[in-house]
């Protein structure tokens, strides 16, 4: 078999898993009982490995908010004292199973969405989704936020999910598809489901009524509720496919507001960096592009998986973003088809004739037409303490794509 | 073995033009089928890796 | 500078959409900043310490609740309030389109590649290739690995890519027209430079593309037609290449019902492959007319297989051979052209004695020297055939010279000298201004993708030329053959009868041309005094 045909065999059966999972939500809990390898003083982030030195300033102020929440740091200054001291450690969420957003910071208290893959059987964790601490805002009310997920809402969500006996997903996303969602930027309908499906349960489980209530209130109104759960999703839906020999596809793209990284199923372990670019996009009011941070969080996993800026074809709302005219949107989605190895069966875009979400990035692909994969993303203030300024389209760099390629011809030719 | 070529002078050809639009154009004034492919060099320009990608895909 | 609040009752639009209406406010001159918000209580205070929200309009903002859309907008006091006069306009979708242009324009965006290409039209059977040299042989194998012929116009592939490229073209049953190859006729379709010709009995296999279209405008010209002209590229009878292309098209040829005839045109193959080539002509089941220009000696081939050198020679066989009823179009008699030569030798200053071609078509500068060697008469080129002389300068002409204008150094970063006269125009120029200059020889080539007007092109020059050379005191005699049809769009009557409307000797083929040439370059050898 030639090399060629090595890769093809190897990129059919990294697309054969992909297309294969199935996404079941059975559990929210703490980060320490379920997150392989989680331990205390330990802040899993978002994207590639990076240290303090290098930490762009929105995840530092979530690094600096997660001290607070768990206790480690008296104040802002003291938590940053002991970062510094070395008291705390920092490793990439994608190494424990886990994804998070923008900043994406996990800690032993911090619940999480836990997705399992009923057709390999493997789970991945996601943080909770919200608009102040995942955004470096380490101010007390972005940390009662938190706190309140951690002891009201996720416990409630936590009996609820284990009362359905798990929440079945991809009819679920299938839907949402249907109905506009794009699973990362515009979870509106897919949340609106879940929560429609999770307010009896809540009410029949017969917890405190100041918990049920809230709860009721926080699903109900949530627009990113969704966004957690999809992530953990994608990221369970990729997992099996790590680790094919000669797979040039990517298993998933992740940055940390200084760096965006890849992984490359045929390349397992190995991260291939390259700047965290720019987000283009629209700004809310009060911000000015010199206020934006980089772009930052695990959230691509939903295009690594065919979602997101994969399926931008069939989510109107969020074309606004790339500029606003339906023929770019077909535009994207037949690049992200040209650039992929094949086509999802279970996701369509109705506005495009029900065509299947382009699925599998190829690596290879990618190189030879110079075609980056579409994200679409929120913005975050370079700062730390702020939540959410704006959101728009980013584009990998293409130096992650070319490093993965010449490390890949290395391995596989010689 | 099948001979495609002999089959092709039997019919009506269908082409895909590669490079210089006025070839695809004249034929499709002619009233043939063409596909005009909107080519740019491989890896933006890059010899390297386009030798490169020339031994994966 | 003042802000001002908009208030729309009852409106909702996308949060999105708003930004976007946000931006495109912002962008109007004068404006510093805007905002579009729905009136919830969380927005109405972001707008609030703003500053927004005080004075004018406060009671329209402080009744705004969150089922109506809030425009807060800050700038020069014209600017904002210009946007006032008109908040509809600002909430206009940017011009959407219908869903049926949507559609189309999905389908109409164009493949990047010969892959996607073929996922549009699985049917598609010839790819078209005309990229840089160095792309070409990767998109030729992208190709044939698709299962497509290639028409391969591209130049400058090496030996070796084009031996395994035709290789895996036989091993498929495909062929590979090329590389170097301009012009082909499938089915009826002309494909490169091709000159719109009837469709008939007579295939062609040609390694030349000038040398095709000159063959099938004569047969078009004589009422006979064209089943195919197969191109092979310049190499293919090259022993390094053994003609791979040359015998997958003397066999689909052969096999064609429509062929009644098979004429291969090329120059004087390597000699294993013109072994291989006659080996595969002995066994033909159909008549062969097998032209090498510039051949000095008929390769033996049998009974089926006739020999010509000469494109003329060829096309009278070939219309012979194939039963073809109709007149072949007479050729001036020797006499009459040897008259005409003499008559305008006469007119000539002693000094003048030197013929210049300047050709477009390479074969035709080719061809023209086989004429001239035939005669005995030696020429510079810088595509010299054995027996010839190089130019040192393909730039600068040294006594009788004939120059392919197409050729590499000339071509480079440039179109082609049959779609662009530039540089012909200038050389036209030089020659014209040197007194040892008798004669100038042109070649016109009309058909799809040459100029539209080859021959209005160059007329001024030669006119120009020739008064100049008057001015001196010198003849100078213009030459040329056209190739093309009358179906052509610049019009063969056309353009034959503008070249002779100025003063140009005008034949109907290169070989006729070059022989008139000859003639005169003859008869200025005898005159007394003259070298």
């Amino acid at each position: 078999m030639s090399l060629k045909e090595k890769i093809e065999a190897a990129n059919a059966e990294t697309l054969r898993r992909i297309t294969a999972a199935d996404p079941v939500l059975v559990d929210v809990a703490p980060a320490a009982e379920v997150i392989p390898g989680m331990r205390d003083r330990l802040i899993l982030h978002s994207g590639p490995p990076i240290d303090w030195a290098r930490m762009c300033g929105a995840q530092r102020g979530a690094a600096i908010g997660m001290c607070l929440f768990e206790g480690w740091a008296r104040d802002a200054s003291d938590a940053e004292s002991r970062i510094r001291a070395g008291e705390i450690t920092f490793e990439p969420n994608h190494h424990h199973s886990a994804v998070g957003p923008m900043a994406g910071t996990i800690t032993s208290n911090m619940w999480v969405w836990v997705v399992e893959n009923k057709a390999f059987g493997n789970r991945a964790y996601c943080r909770q989704v919200e608009s102040f601490q995942q955004f470096g805002d380490y101010s007390k009310n972005a940390l009662d936020t938190v706190r309140t997920w951690r002891d009201v809402w996720a416990p409630a969500l936590r009996a609820a999910v284990r009362k359905m006996g798990g929440v079945p997903l991809k009819q679920m996303v299938a839907r949402a598809l249907m109905m506009g969602d794009e699973m990362h930027n515009r979870v509106v309908a897919s949340s609106s489901i879940f929560s429609n499906a999770v307010a009896p349960v809540l009410v029949e489980l017969g917890l405190p009524r100041e918990q049920v209530v809230p709860t009721l209130y926080y699903t109900g109104n949530h627009a990113f509720l969704f966004l957690g759960i999809s992530m953990a999703a994608a990221k369970a839906s990729l997992d099996p496919a790590r680790g094919v020999e000669a797979s040039s596809v990517v298993t998933a793209m992740a940055r940390n507001g200084t760096d965006f990284g890849i992984q490359v199923s045929g390349l397992d372990g190995e991260w291939f960096t390259a700047p965290a670019p720019r987000v283009s996009g629209l700004l809310l009011p009060g911000w000015k592009e010199e206020d934006a941070g980089l772009d930052m969080g695990d959230s691509a996993i939903t295009e690594s998986n065919g979602w997101g800026g994969f399926v931008i074809g069939g989510a109107p709302g969020i074309l606004s973003f790339t500029g606003g005219t339906a023929e770019q949107a077909l535009a994207y989605s037949r690049d992200m088809r040209s650039i992929s190895v094949g086509r999802s069966p279970d996701y369509l875009m109705p506005a495009l004739n029900f065509e299947g979400a382009a699925v599998g990035i190829d690596i290879r692909k990618v190189v030879q037409t110079g075609l980056v994969p579409v994200i679409d993303t929120a913005i975050a203030h370079k700062e730390p303490g702020h939540g959410i300024i704006g959101g728009g389209i980013v584009r990998p760099p293409l130096e992650c794509f070319t490093k993965a390629v010449k490390r890949f011809a290395e391995k596989y030719k010689g | 073995m099948a001979e495609p070529f002999k089959e092709l002078l039997a019919g009506k050809p269908v082409f895909i033009n590669v490079g210089v639009r006025e070839f695809g154009e004249t034929l499709r004034r002619a009233g043939y089928d063409v596909v005009l492919v909107d080519w740019s060099p491989p890896a933006g320009g890059d010899a390297e890796m386009a030798s490169l990608l020339d031994e994966l895909l | 500078m003042i802000k001002l609040t908009i208030v729309r009752k009852n409106r909702y639009f996308d949060s999105v959409f708003l930004m976007q209406v946000a931006k495109r406010i912002t962008a109007v001159p004068g404006v510093r900043d805007a905002s579009a918000l729905l009136a919830t209580p969380a927005n109405k205070k972001v707008l609030t310490e703003l500053g927004f929200g005080h004075g004018e309009r406060e009671a329209d903002f402080d009744a705004a609740g969150p089922n109506d859309l809030v425009i807060a907008v800050e700038g020069e006091e014209a600017a904002v309030r210009g946007v006032a006069s008109d908040p509809e306009a600002w909430l206009q979708r940017p011009a959407a389109r219908d869903e049926s242009t949507l559609a189309a324009g999905a389908a109409q965006r164009e493949p990047r590649s010969i892959r996607e290409a073929v996922e549009a039209r699985p049917d598609s059977s010839v790819a078209v290739i005309s990229v840089p040299g160095e792309h070409a042989a990767r998109e030729a194998r992208a190709a044939l690995d698709q299962g497509l012929n290639v028409f391969l116009f591209s130049s400058n592939v090496s030996v070796e890519d084009e031996r395994a490229l035709k290789e895996a073209a036989r091993g498929r049953g495909l062929i590979v027209m090329g590389p170097d190859c301009g012009t082909a006729f499938l089915c009826g379709a002309g494909i490169g430079f091709a000159n719109a010709v009837r469709r008939g009995p007579i295939g062609i296999v040609g390694s030349s593309g000038t040398g095709m279209q000159e063959f099938a405008s004569l047969v078009h010209a004589a009422g006979s037609g064209i089943s195919h002209g197969i191109g092979t590229g310049s190499r293919d009878l090259s022993d390094a290449i053994g003609g791979i292309s040359t015998l997958t098209a003397v066999e689909a040829l052969e096999a064609d019902p429509g062929t009644a005839l098979i004429a291969i045109l090329s120059k004087p193959p390597g000699e294993q492959a013109a072994r291989i080539l006659m080996e595969r002509l002995g066994t033909c089941r159909k008549p062969v007319v097998l032209c090498l220009l510039g051949a000095s000696t008929a390769p033996a081939g049998g009974r089926r297989v006739l020999a010509a050198s000469l494109i003329d020679d060829a096309v009278e066989l070939a219309l012979r051979q194939s039963g073809h009823a109709g007149t072949v179009q007479p050729r001036p008699l020797a006499e009459t052209l040897r008259a005409m030569a003499a008559s305008e030798a006469a007119k000539m200053k002693p000094g003048q004695r030197h013929v210049r071609g300047l050709f477009a078509g390479g074969t035709f500068c080719y061809q023209s020297q086989a004429i001239f060697r035939g005669a005995g008469l030696v020429v510079h080129s810088n595509s010299p055939m054995a027996g010839m002389k190089a130019l040192a300068d393909p730039r600068v002409s040294r006594e009788s010279s004939f120059v392919d204008m197409g050729a590499e150094t000339f071509v480079e970063g440039r179109p082609h000298p049959m779609i662009d006269a530039t540089l012909r125009r200038r050389r036209l120029e030089q020659e014209g201004n040197d007194p040892t200059v008798a004669v100038i020889l042109l070649d016109f080539i009309l058909g799809a993708i040459s100029s539209r007007d080859p021959v209005g092109d160059l007329v001024p020059a030669i006119r120009a030329a020739r008064d100049s050379a008057h001015r001196r005191g010198d003849h100078l005699c213009f030459v040329a053959s056209v190739c093309g049809t009358d179906e052509d769009a610049q019009g063969l009557a056309a353009q034959r009868g503008t070249l002779s409307d100025a003063g140009v000797f005008v034949f109907s083929s290169n070989a006729q041309a070059a022989d008139f040439c000859r003639y005169v370059s003859q008869h200025l050898s005898l005159r007394k005094g003259s070298r």
